[in-house]
């Protein structure tokens, strides 16, 4: 187990009578790669320019390595940051840019034995470094170019190079991918884990995209007002999202009102499912997640629910099909074609059922009547990242 | 029809031009004039020019001029990129009014800016006295009881018109900057000083220059509040051809303004040239 590098302690953030933060407990353990998941407004990029200083917290405290750092300013932690969109120096060629921040250091003198004058780096020790770096990146031959020369991929690499060439002990990265089309952040998030792992330190990475955050994340925070709603590994969040919100944010989820009549069995549509969870009280009202794959089509008279197909997408890997089970829609996916209006009957299996308890978000998500609004809005919400939440206003 | 229109929208196009331009053309024309005559063609020459080398009072006001303005346009660049700095970190609510009461000083009439500075100088200069007076009584040092009006305030009233133009061309250059590159700056160890000389300043420098430049061009033809705030002991060029239109007019003023014109329309194109290539620079930065 990797030791605990960064703590936040009750950390509160307001801006005009607005939380933003609400009592945050959260720590950061070396060499982990971090993502802070969760909607436009819900905290998350607050927290990492909290993190970076360039925010202090209205309460509570943020510790580094033990020690308190609220009010330590940005150039003396040891964090550095890539921007959204970057923020490269349009005035500096990539050389120059990388090289920036080596060029701000000073550390003691080898030379002076008491250890107390302090030097600049020597032009060799920043011109290896900064070619180091490129090769990281693999952008040699570059070095000369000014950053408008370049692609959105390519400004990209060198503002995780500007950042990595410090040999920060973290490195935060605000929505970095937001601004790539589709492929290239496919790429990049590839690329991103292997940087990650190759120079070992930890990554910060805020994101309201899930599937980024499955892709590359050590750990996931799913945060939403101000609040975190669940912490765990991809898979954990995945398999077992512990309210509404998460299973609802991350990936697809039929989420159904049910009862616990026991453990190991719920009663929804007045039908008893055998499922694996336990220890609630007994009748005890729930939520019930079911994954769109999780959900197997089989002959009317063998299913344990029989509805109605009211839409079908061809997704290319399989079809995503709208099934109308008494005025519920459920999403499911199959790679068997069923034409709209047929009847169909599903099974599922105890592995399938996720039950979680009754929380502030119950009723809000996981049905898909409105099945093509819904994915209208997630266009919209991939189109104007957290742009107000740092914007003029703070 | 069509034709027709575009025959009386070219005639009085060239009437506009006309009545705008003609005026300096013939001021021009007569500043090479080899007589004395405003009227009458004699012939081409360089005198007028000559002598103006040799007249004290317009040398002396040249250098006035110039003096005053290079020093207001120095002066106010750097207090308008600073106060542009400010209101670029304030919030909406309280930058807005404040831009409009920037705004204000460059519409508002000279005339007004003039005596209204005037009476200012003139009230606290009597205030200075009573002040002086007081403390002279004490025995400490001396401190001169009667200030007037001449260089210093000339200045002062130069900074202070020149001020807005340098916010108001500094402003946009700043909400064109990227917002994250102070923060990027200081989160690779810069302080906020050294983040201004190192990253905000390169980024704004061409609404610096433009603004100076701006400035600059503002404070060399300036005659209205330059006239209300110089007292009797300091003249600018623009005040020294008023006061010599008043005895007669000699064609040296012809020369002389010939002179201002060139300048201020070199300035001009200067700044419409600098803002074209920014521009196109900003346009292809985009695309």
């Amino acid at each position: 187990m990797s030791k605990e590098l960064i703590r936040l302690r009750d950390v509160c953030m307001a801006f005009d009578d607005e939380l933003v933060l609400d009592h945050l407990n959260l720590y950061f353990n070396d060499k982990e790669f971090l993502t802070l998941l969760g909607p436009s407004g819900c905290g998350k990029t607050t927290t990492l320019r909290i993190i970076g200083g360039f925010a202090t917290p209205t309460s509570g405290d943020v510790l580094f390595d033990g020690v308190r750092i609220n009010d330590v300013p940005p150039y003396k932690r040891q964090i550095n940051t890539v921007f959204q969109k970057y923020a490269l120096f349009p005035h500096l060629n990539v050389f120059e840019n990388i090289a920036f921040g080596l060029r701000m250091q000073k550390r003691p003198d080898p030379n002076d034995p008491t250890g107390k004058r302090m030097v600049k780096i020597p032009e060799e020790e920043i011109r290896e470094r900064v070619m180091e770096m490129l090769e990281v990146i693999s952008l040699k031959g570059f070095e000369h170019r000014k950053p408008d020369a370049l692609s959105g991929g390519q400004q990209q690499r060198v503002a995780i190079a500007r950042a990595l060439v410090n040999r920060p002990k973290v490195l935060l990265l605000d929505e970095p991918l937001a601004a790539l089309d589709l492929k290239l952040r496919k790429d990049m998030q590839i690329e991103l884990k292997r940087i990650q792992q190759q120079v070992g330190i930890t990554f910060i990475y805020v994101t309201h995209d899930q599937e980024e955050a499955l892709t590359m994340s050590d750990t996931i925070v799913v945060m939403d007002k101000g609040t975190i709603q669940q912490i765990g590994t991809p898979e954990d969040i995945y398999n077992e999202p512990k309210n509404a919100f998460v299973a609802d944010f991350i990936g697809e989820s039929n989420i159904i009102d049910g009862v616990m009549l026991r453990d190991k069995c719920v009663k929804m549509y007045g039908r008893e499912f055998p499922c694996l969870d336990g220890g609630f009280a007994e009748n005890e009202p729930v939520d019930v997640v079911i994954r769109p794959e999780d959900i197997d089509i089989v002959p009317v008279e063998q299913g344990q629910l029989v509805g109605t197909v009211t839409n079908v997408t061809f997704k290319g890997m399989q079809y995503d099909i709208i099934v109308d089970f008494k005025g519920f829609k459920w999403l499911i996916q199959t790679t068997d074609h069923s034409p709209v209006g047929s009847r169909i009957g599903i099974k599922i299996d105890p592995d399938g059922i996720h039950i979680m308890k009754k929380s502030q978000y119950s009723g809000m998500f996981g049905d898909y009547s409105s099945f093509s609004e819904e994915y209208d809005e997630l266009d919209d919400a991939s189109l104007a990242p957290d742009e107000e939440e740092s914007g003029d206003e703070e | 029809m069509s034709k027709n229109n575009s025959f009386l929208n070219r005639l009085f196009m060239a009437l506009v031009f006309i009545f705008l331009y003609a005026p300096i053309f013939l001021l021009i024309i007569f500043s090479f004039n080899a007589g004395k005559s405003n009227a009458v063609w004699q012939g081409f020459s360089l005198e007028w020019y000559g002598k103006l080398l040799n007249n004290r009072l317009i040398m002396q006001s040249v250098y006035t001029t110039l003096l005053v303005s290079l020093l207001a346009t120095v002066i106010a660049t750097i207090a308008g990129t600073f106060a542009a700095i400010g209101f670029f970190a304030m919030r909406r609510k309280v930058r807005e009014p404040l831009m409009t009461v920037n705004n204000i000083p460059m519409m508002n009439a000279d005339i007004v800016t003039g005596v209204s500075l005037c009476l200012l100088f003139v009230a606290f200069f009597n205030g200075w006295g009573s002040f002086a007076a007081w403390f002279n009584s004490l025995g400490l040092f001396h401190l001169p009881t009667r200030l007037t009006m001449g260089f210093g305030t000339l200045l002062i009233a130069h900074i202070t018109f020149n001020i807005p133009y340098v916010i108001l061309s500094v402003g946009p250059k700043l909400r064109q900057m990227d917002k994250n590159l102070v923060d990027a700056a200081m989160d690779l160890g810069c302080t906020w000083m050294q983040a201004f000389w190192k990253v905000i300043l390169p980024e704004i420098k061409p609404g610096i220059v433009s603004g100076a430049l701006t400035a600059f061009t503002m404070s060399i033809d300036d005659f209205v509040i330059s006239y209300f705030t110089a007292g009797s002991s300091a003249s600018t060029l623009a005040m020294t051809i008023y006061g010599m239109t008043k005895k007669r007019v000699s064609p040296e003023i012809n020369a002389i303004s010939t002179l201002l014109f060139v300048t201020v329309l070199v300035l001009l194109a200067i700044i419409n040239i600098r803002e074209a290539r920014q521009e196109r620079l900003r346009q292809t930065r985009l695309s």
